[in-house]
């Protein structure tokens, strides 16, 4: 459903990606891990459109989307979580779960869709998005507001980034759910054993290449034995 | 009353019928045009018409006064002020306004002066906007002068609006503060095109455990420009927030200039300000939900001001 042809993506005399080709499955969950500077993030920022390669194409079910910006990827059926979840001004969880909607929806749909992330006091539904709210409820509401538009293909980076171990074990939860659901290709940054045990396929980046691609048991024994 | 009158009152108050509330005053054109008050809230003509006095008794609970003005007439210019006497143990809103609609090349002015005199124990919810309109080159201007005078324990919460069509106003708040009495400004103010606005903030926390909390929100676009002036001073045991948070677009341009003065040892004064153009991740996040660039924007500098 995913492919990624030759991407090379250079910043500061870095070569950030170099030559990545990858392609990814219906329905499948990827992890990509990796040692930090090995490219995962940039990569995501890729698919999503947020960065553009300096070369290489992307094809989404066929279709080539290299040049196409993050609008019109999102309405193609990508979602992308950021890593560090966006603070605004006078926004509320309400307002993005209505703007991730695209549909002016009732409160009771929109505490469904929280419900999904474990928030089940409709309070939170009048709560601003800034720092009032703690890293690991922002970060589940970050994901609420992906899944709610229902993807065909969802990009979480790094989702344990900047919240507690509590919170991630919960977190975790989620991502097991979104495997055994098969309703899309999930793909997660992550550094996480709990996530990269989820994982259908792992891919491992280091130095901005592919290092190695395989089952989440054979690619968990390569990471463990370095 | 005619169809652009009621059209700038549902700008100013709101969706509803105002001759169907208990208690309103409606100026037009310097005039007042319509009147309803009740034994507990008295609203009372100044000499030469010049504005009101309204007289709010002592323990008087849920009253809801109107005040809007209206301005239809090209080449007025309306000065008004009233005076707000609210008795001890009161709980008041107070809703004004004023609404401009001036399609001529003539200049249309309206400074209007509020005195907001609220004794012990008292509790004031004051909302103004405002709002002009009319395609014609007459400037519009506003030019709303505010005095607070709080009286022990008095509470005065004041939302101040002003989105759209304003050419020019100068806005300015007095304030002075007694013992353990509270202050809440929030001004939210949007300019566009080439339209001025200046608002300056001077509260004097006289009084121990006084405190202010002043949040000014501005968004300046296309060749606009705004200022924001705050000059609180702490004379005793006090305490004081103000914060300018500013989204500047295009070539629009935002001044701020705040001054906190403790003049005593514990005195706790606070002020932040920023400004800035939309963050780009604001952007980003909204527009992989499926925004536009330009519906992202808009959805931002609508929540920055709701």
């Amino acid at each position: 459903m995913l492919e990624l042809i030759d991407i090379c993506f250079t910043r500061d005399n870095k070569k950030i990606l170099d030559h990545i080709n990858l392609s990814f499955n219906d329905n499948k969950f990827y992890v990509i891990t990796g040692p930090n500077g090995s490219g995962k993030s940039t990569l995501a920022k890729i698919i999503m459109g947020i960065e553009k390669p300096d070369s290489g194409r992307i094809l989404f079910n066929g279709e080539d989307i290299t040049d196409l910006d993050i609008t019109k990827r999102a309405k193609l059926g990508i979602g992308y979580t950021f890593q560090q979840p966006v603070n605004f001004k006078g926004i509320k969880v309400y307002d993005l779960l209505k703007y991730a909607v695209g549909l002016n929806i009732s409160r009771d749909d929109a505490l469904n869709l929280l419900k999904v992330v474990g928030i089940t006091s409709s309070t939170y539904l009048d709560r601003e998005l800034n720092n009032s709210l703690s890293g690991g409820e922002l970060k589940r509401i970050e994901i609420a507001s992906v899944l709610a538009r229902k993807p065909l293909l969802g990009i979480f980076d790094e989702p344990e980034a900047g919240i507690d171990l509590w919170s991630f074990q919960s977190l975790a939860e989620i991502f097991k759910e979104i495997e055994s659901s098969k309703r899309a290709t999930t793909i997660v940054i992550s550094h996480q054993e709990r996530i990269l045990s989820i994982a259908n396929q792992i891919i491992i980046l280091a130095n901005g290449k592919v290092k190695n691609i395989g089952p989440a048991k054979e690619m968990l024994e390569e990471i463990l034995n370095g | 009353m005619e169809k652009i009158d009621n059209k700038i009152l549902e700008e100013v108050i709101g969706n509803k019928d105002i001759l169907n509330e208990d208690i309103y005053n409606i100026r037009k054109n310097g005039k007042c045009v319509a009147r309803k008050d009740n034994p507990n809230i008295k609203i009372v003509s100044k000499e030469d018409n010049k504005g009101l006095d309204i007289y709010v008794k002592d323990n008087t609970l849920f009253g809801i006064i109107h005040i809007p003005v209206i301005i239809t007439e090209s080449g007025l210019k309306d000065v008004v002020e009233n005076d707000f006497h609210i008795g001890k143990n009161s709980n008041i809103v107070i809703l004004s306004g004023c609404g401009v609609h001036n399609p001529s090349d003539k200049k249309s002015e309206h400074d209007g002066i509020h005195r907001f005199y609220l004794d012990k124990n008292a509790k004031v919810k004051y909302v103004e906007k405002h709002y002009a309109e009319g395609n014609g080159t007459g400037k519009k201007i506003l030019n709303p002068i505010t005095e607070i005078y709080l009286e022990e324990n008095a509470n005065l919460t004041m939302d101040t609006i002003q989105i759209s069509g304003v050419d020019y106003s100068e806005r300015k708040t007095y304030a002075k503060l007694k013992d353990n009495s509270t202050l809440t400004i929030t001004e939210k103010i949007m300019t566009r095109a080439s339209e001025k606005a200046i608002t300056d903030f001077k509260i004097n926390l006289k009084g121990q455990n006084s405190s202010c909390h002043v949040t000014s929100r501005s968004v300046a676009t296309d060749n606009s420009y705004q200022e924001f002036h705050s000059d609180v001073v702490g004379k005793n045991k006090c305490y004081a927030h103000v914060e300018c948070d500013a989204i500047i677009k295009d070539k629009g341009r935002i001044k701020a200039i705040p001054e906190i003065y403790a003049k005593d040892v514990e005195a706790n004064l606070i002020h932040e300000a920023a400004i800035g153009k939309i963050a780009k991740d604001q952007l980003m996040k909204l527009m992989s939900l499926g925004m536009t660039e330009k519906e992202a924007e808009k959805a931002i500098i609508e929540g920055f001001l709701k």
